[in-house]
């Protein structure tokens, strides 16, 4: 397994700083600059529902090296309010915070695994893949 | 007590300043200061312990402390330096005081450790303090210097405005793109604002949502806002996030752009088949500049 890399988001330069490290290993990994972009944009779609919702939380990056195929893993953790309503957010044009509500449906179609975990009060853990090609 | 110590310290000073330094040479090998020249080194060491022993004497004179920070600073020397030189300092007069007493108990030992770290602990403080005021200020110089290139709005033509953008856009960005936008295009009554983000480097979802209520909000005041510069991977992402663009023109180039906004004014580009001479020298004069 492939050590992790981590990135704690508080501020909002931080989303910048998870987007650059993120794409820089999408880069090592091999990743096209259409894909690269997709990566960096998802990640600062989940990095900015972090900063957003939650306030504090982390990203942590992975590098998948399979038999057959590469990807890059990411998963993004909070502690912060939660989700009431899974499908709702999925949903296009839904959001709270007058945004236009296309972050987490764009990363599902983004990337090419998507899976969101949330707990009302607890908080959200959404892990993402994409695979190189 | 605390002022015998210190008599005993100031009047061995030479003694205490010869196991300085060579404990300050020992850590020199291999470590940051490994590139600096020992003439520069050892000229540095002796100001240094000069600057200890003075302000141990004065008690409070802040004045040398800063001027030799000020030193480091401009030498670029790692605050490790400072640090690691006054710990020795430290352990070395500690050393030195014990070394010349006959009776040791346990409370004396603590009260020689209780004194000098009380004369070293003010000099470190004001160290640190120095640097990272130093730190704070170059850090606020270049936040003030980005905030200037952030939203420049250019007239390139009457009625044409074009706004550049290059870097990432924060909410406080976005904010100042909006203002100056507004402004600029009532200032310089341009009837088509060109936005170029060939130099941003992500659109997701909220710059995106910036973009819109600025050229939304531009079309409120009667003009017409075209985006230019987006390239094939971002246009891509954007679809990908499901976003919709379709409320205003937008071109892959500033010179699609430009050209659509001439039409919109009105005009057009019109080649010359002559080429004249003095049409030519304008040309050639033009890029010289």
């Amino acid at each position: 397994m492939n050590p992790q890399s981590c990135v704690n988001i508080q501020k909002e330069w931080d989303i910048v700083g998870a987007r650059q490290l993120g794409r820089d290993i999408a880069r090592k990994i091999g990743f096209g600059t259409v894909d690269q972009a997709r990566i960096a944009t998802a990640i600062s779609e989940l990095a900015r529902n972090i900063y957003l919702y939650a306030e504090t939380g982390q990203i942590c990056f992975e590098v998948i090296d399979n038999m057959d195929h590469k990807g890059i893993s990411m998963v993004a953790i909070d502690n912060g309010p939660g989700i009431d309503d899974v499908s709702k957010v999925m949903e296009d044009g839904y959001s709270t915070s007058g945004g236009l509500g296309a972050g987490l449906p764009g990363v599902k179609r983004l990337m090419d695994d998507f899976d969101l975990q949330s707990e009302a009060g607890k908080g959200t853990r959404i892990k993402a893949v994409k695979w190189v090609r | 007590m605390d002022q015998k110590f210190k008599q005993s310290a100031i009047e061995n000073s030479d003694s205490i300043v010869q196991m300085w330094m060579e404990e300050i040479n020992s850590i020199k090998d291999g470590n940051y200061t490994a590139s600096i020249s020992d003439e520069l080194f050892e000229s540095t060491n002796r100001e240094f312990v000069n600057v200890i022993f003075t302000s141990i004497k004065s008690q409070g004179s802040t004045k040398v402390v800063e001027d030799f920070s000020e030193k480091i600073i401009n030498l670029g020397w790692p605050l490790s330096y400072i640090t690691d030189g006054l710990q020795v300092f430290r352990r070395v007069t500690i050393d030195y005081i014990l070394g010349q007493s006959v009776k040791i108990d346990s409370s004396y030992i603590s009260d020689v450790i209780k004194s000098v770290d009380a004369w070293v602990e003010p000099i470190i403080r004001q160290l640190v303090n120095e640097y990272s005021g130093s730190w704070e200020h170059i850090v606020s110089l270049q936040r003030v210097a980005l905030q200037e290139l952030s939203a420049p709005l250019i007239p390139v033509m009457d009625r044409i405005t074009v706004m550049p953008l290059i870097g990432t856009i924060d909410t406080e960005r976005a904010k100042l793109i909006m203002e100056n936008l507004l402004e600029g295009v009532i200032k310089h009554n341009s009837e088509v604002v060109l936005i170029d983000i060939t130099g941003v480097p992500v659109v997701d979802t909220m710059v995106a949502h910036h973009i819109i209520q600025a050229a939304e909000a531009v079309r409120l005041i009667g003009s017409t806002c075209i985006l230019v510069g987006i390239r094939p991977e971002i246009a891509q992402t954007i679809v990908n996030l499901g976003i919709d663009l379709g409320k205003f023109p937008t071109k892959s180039s500033l010179k699609k752009g430009f050209t659509k906004a001439l039409e919109i004014t009105g005009r057009e580009v019109i080649e010359h088949e002559k080429t004249e001479e003095n049409v030519e020298k304008l040309i050639d004069s033009l890029k010289g500049e």
